[in-house]
């Protein structure tokens, strides 16, 4: 969106009294809503002539229908005048700002001329945003300057805020008259010194200042006269605004709305009677608080200071505040995020046995549903049989060619059916192979929607392929999400060309696969491709069916079937690839055969699928990750392949010498600390005496940690389940391992040892001032045996703040890219590979400067490779 | 101070040329865009003064990037 006009200013005013009487279709009398026959009362909170909500009555304003009548405003007349609650403090600046006799501003007449050319030569300009009150920030700091010293306030150029901070003059300038103090005590209720200000005093007071001087004090007086905040009459919104609704039982059950205008009348009323019945002025200002407290909360029920208004079952009433504010508000929840039709959501779990494209759609979803299908000369026997059809694939709804949609019941549906013609449009169930897109909050980038194929499923959830977890962040572990179903067959063809899954393969951020096996998967691929691995032909044709293989291999090994082999035949004919692992063996492919090396995470989530990609396309990659993932699976579990306490546990020779790394590093740390307290110690270039010690000691401690590593890999060895997954980049790492079966190791905040404590020491369990390894969150115990207390709360120390670190790093990394995706929303790389924004303007001439899109750069090697080397300076 | 160093010679400042009015004239009709829908360039830019460009004057920017080289336009305009 390319913003050709600016909004300079928007202005806000009040309604006068005239103007709400104007604008009213009715005076309102009756404080009730409908008679005992259900109709509208005269003169009433629903009466007829502000608008209709029940069908088959007309307006008596407009004469409209429910939905084409707008709704009319009316009023009720205060009998006596209240205090707007949310102007409150712009009358307490008013009353504090005007002399309390004559009404007119207290200022002195230098400062006043002063004011008065501002005014006059536009630099104070009347009526904006504050109500009226306007200024720069500089006018404002420049004014409170100079009433500071004169000590009288200047208000026509100092912000609401701080004009309250202004002293009060004394005495008035015009009449000569001194002034009392002016308070104000939320909401509503003004004081002259001890004596409460009635609202229609207030109102009076108001009304006599003078045009000129509102001006000066910053208000439009010809759109915000400041009695106008001081309702006499109140505006009633239209009954559209406020719908009754009707219950199951034929009660009426009205909006929160009208209870509350029901309340404000019925006080009026009361007050009425009371005041023309003479009674004592205590009662009368007992019921006028009454009917300031009505009008108070019918603005805003959550007002400071005032219990909120309570609905009969204790609830309290969502008045007009309470619609707009916050993120259930008008705003937050209606108009910058609204619902729409055709879509469905529930909780997501695991399927490997359908296709990367395909998403399980529970049967109760398919069958709410709907597609609409054109209805032609060429599929009006297919469509007639949808309408006929008993159950599941069934059409709904009929579009007939004159507009008029008809609802395909059991007693309808045979003249539906006789009545079809080609040009009508029926709207049929889901079915499976239908076109939808599926998404799971947060929406963070495209590939967080992509198009699948519907496959109709029992059960309650959305089922989806393991493999496009990574692209969605999705794990089962409650997990919901989201799917649309596309109307039109322009949507349809748009997202299977633009969204489908297997075209996301490669991340359009980094050029590497995103959709790709992990964890079980590539332990599953690991195994086999391994050397020892081998199968009977019984097995080999369980795992090549499984692969929707029908071509069953030579045996290469005797009678039986390397692993390598059965994974080859997955793998297109023409694949050469030659890399290095991360075990450090070569991987060598040749003519779509794995000759020598095991796959690893790198090899196939990376090289394998972003080859394929290259080479074959979206398809070839499709069914290469549907069919290895299940061979790989079906794979490993014969074999078996699980983890318990045992792959954690060391040897009695390896303890030893874990208990001799852990006591070495502290004898270490000792020394250091001797050296250190005998001033012995060499400083490091640039560094205290004490940073120098921190530094080593921290050395020390993280080389203790790296020993024990070695010692644990050895110990435990390559046929150990959880360090194979940590070599192979399945699951875990050898630091997990180390913690475990060792030694937890150093912790740290903020980088550095643990200090913060009580003062001297991080645990009182310490000696005062130690500097020791133990004392400052050396953990030498491993999680299998268990920390001591000590290490324990020194754990915790660090695991606190990684947790606080994730924490904020994701709230601000999400700012961040919000703010970043709005700037840039509406660029497009144009077909002159120029990127414009949507005014045509140009921001950059190729896109990246390169115009390499990195989805496709890795078919190129070379240019791939040349973006990691480092900028230089050539001479 | 560094007053006397003249910023063209730094490796990260890209080379700036004033192009031709002939030649911005054949690259608006390339991007089929009028003047102002190109980058714009404060005239008080150290690179602009160094170059001499005036008001108005398109500069070619050609940067050398990880990848390859590119050619960025700008125009002057006053500050
Ligand atoms: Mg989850
Ligand atoms: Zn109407
Ligand atoms: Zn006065």
């Amino acid at each position: 969106m390319a913003i050709e006009k600016m909004i300079s200013h928007i202005k806000f005013s009040l309604f006068s009294p005239e103007m709400v009487r104007k604008l009213s279709a009715e005076k309102l009398l009756v404080p009730d809503t409908y008679n005992e026959d259900g109709y509208p009362i005269d003169g009433g909170l629903v009466d007829q002539r502000l608008g209709v909500i029940d069908p088959g009555l007309r307006c008596k304003t407009c004469g409209g229908r429910m939905r084409s009548c707008p709704g009319h405003f009316g009023h009720i007349e205060l009998v006596r005048p209240v205090i707007h609650p949310e102007f409150s403090r712009v009358i307490y600046v008013l009353l504090k700002s005007t002399c309390q006799h004559c009404h007119h501003i207290l200022v002195k007449k230098r400062q006043r001329s002063v004011v008065k050319k501002k005014v006059k030569k536009g630099e104070v300009v009347p009526g904006a945003a504050d109500l009226g009150i306007i200024t720069s920030k500089e006018e404002a700091v420049k004014a409170l300057e100079s009433a500071d010293e004169a000590e009288a306030p200047i208000l026509g150029s100092v912000p609401l805020k701080d004009a309250e901070k202004v002293k009060k003059v004394a005495i008035c300038a015009k009449c000569d008259k001194p002034q009392a103090i002016v308070s104000f005590v939320k909401p509503s209720a003004f004081y002259l010194g001890k004596k409460q200000l009635l609202p229609s005093d207030v109102r009076d007071w108001l009304a006599d200042i003078p045009n000129e001087e509102l001006q000066e004090l910053g208000f439009d007086p010809v759109y915000a006269r400041p009695e106008w905040a001081i309702i006499t009459a109140l505006l009633v919104p239209p009954v559209t605004v406020r719908p009754s609704i009707t219950l199951e039982t034929g009660d009426r059950s009205e909006d929160d709305l009208t209870h509350k205008l029901v309340d404000i009348m019925r006080i009026n009323q009361r007050l009425e009677a009371n005041i023309n019945a003479g009674a004592p002025q205590l009662i009368i200002e007992d019921l006028w608080e009454l009917l300031q407290y009505h009008v108070t909360t019918y603005f805003n029920n959550e007002t400071a200071n005032i219990p909120p208004a309570r609905h009969r079952s204790g609830r309290p009433l969502k008045t007009l505040s309470q619609r707009l504010k916050g993120k259930e508000g008008r705003f937050r929840y209606n108009l910058s995020g609204k619902r729409v039709n055709f879509s469905a959501r529930t909780v997501i779990s695991p399927d490997p046995n359908i296709s990367i494209n395909e998403v399980g759609v529970p049967m109760m979803v398919a069958e709410e549903m709907t597609i609409p299908i054109n209805v032609t000369d060429w599929n009006i026997e297919a469509c007639k049989k949808l309408i006929l059809s008993e159950d599941y694939p069934k059409a709904l709804y009929v579009l007939r060619t004159d507009g008029k949609r008809a609802k395909v019941t059991e007693k309808t549906k045979q003249e539906i059916s006789d009545n079809l013609t080609s040009g009508s449009i029926i709207e049929r169930q889901l079915c499976d192979g239908d076109t939808v897109l599926f998404n799971r909050q947060p929406s963070l980038h495209r590939i967080s929607i992509m198009r699948h194929k519907v496959r109709v499923m029992p059960g309650k959830s959305f089922r989806l392929n393991l493999v496009v977890t990574p692209p969605y962040n999705a794990d089962f572990d409650g997990d919901e999400m989201n799917l649309h179903v596309p109307q039109t067959d322009e949507a349809r063809v748009e997202a299977e060309l633009l969204m489908s899954v297997e075209g996301q393969v490669i991340s359009p951020r980094h050029g590497h696969a995103i959709i790709k096996p992990q964890e079980d998967f590539v332990s599953g691929a690991y195994f086999m491709t391994r050397d020892a691995t081998e199968f009977t032909r019984e097995q080999a044709c369980q795992l090549l069916a499984i692969a929707n293989i029908t071509n069953l291999p030579e045996p290469d090994r005797g009678q039986k079937y390397s692993g390598r082999l059965l994974f080859s035949e997955l793998l297109p004919k023409d694949l050469n690839l030659k890399i290095k692992s991360k075990l450090g063996e070569v991987i060598e492919i040749k003519n779509g055969l794995l000759l020598k090396g095991s796959l690893e995470a790198r090899a196939y989530e990376n090289e394998l699928i972003e080859k394929i990609f290259h080479m074959h396309g979206d398809q070839a990659v499709r069914t290469f990750l549907d069919s290895s993932t299940r061979m790989c699976i079906f794979g490993v579990t014969l074999h078996g392949f699980s983890v318990d306490v045992s792959n954690y546990t060391i040897g009695e020779e390896s303890v030893k010498k874990m208990e001799a790394v852990a006591s070495k590093a502290r004898k270490e740390v000792d020394g250091l600390v001797m050296q250190f307290k005998n001033k012995t110690l060499e400083r490091l270039p640039g560094r205290s005496l004490r940073e120098t010690l921190e530094e080593k000691i921290m050395a020390i401690l993280s080389r203790a940690r790296d020993a024990s590593g070695q010692i644990i890999e050895k110990d435990l060895g390559m046929d150990n389940n959880a360090i194979i997954m940590a070599k192979i980049g399945a699951r875990g790492s050898i630091l997990n391992a180390i913690q475990m079966s060792a030694m937890v190791g150093q912790q740290a905040v903020r980088g550095k040892r643990l200090t913060r404590g009580y003062g001297s020491r991080p645990l009182l369990h310490f000696k005062k001032k130690s500097l020791g390894a133990d004392a400052h969150g050396f953990v030498s115990s491993c999680f299998k045996i268990g920390l001591t207390p000590q290490e324990f709360f020194f754990h915790s120390m660090g695991g606190r703040e990684s947790l606080v670190n994730t924490a904020i790093r994701t709230a601000r990394s999400g700012y961040m890219q919000r703010r970043l995706i709005n700037a840039l929303q509406d660029m497009v790389v144009q077909s002159d590979r120029s990127v414009r924004d949507s005014r045509g303007v140009l921001i950059q001439y190729t896109f990246g400067g390169d115009g390499a899109d990195p989805k496709e750069v890795g078919a190129s090697r070379q240019a791939l490779e040349k973006v990691g080397e480092e900028l230089e300076p050539d001479d | 101070m560094l007053g006397e160093k003249k910023h063209i010679d730094h490796f990260l400042v890209p080379l700036h040329e004033i192009l031709p009015k002939e030649e911005a004239e054949k690259v608006m009709v390339f991007y089929k865009s009028p003047l102002t829908a190109f980058p714009k360039i404060n005239d008080s830019d150290p690179i602009v003064k160094q170059i001499g460009a005036q008001v108005g004057d398109m500069i070619k920017i050609t940067r050398k990037d990880a990848t390859c080289e590119n050619v960025y336009y700008r125009v002057v305009y006053e500050k």
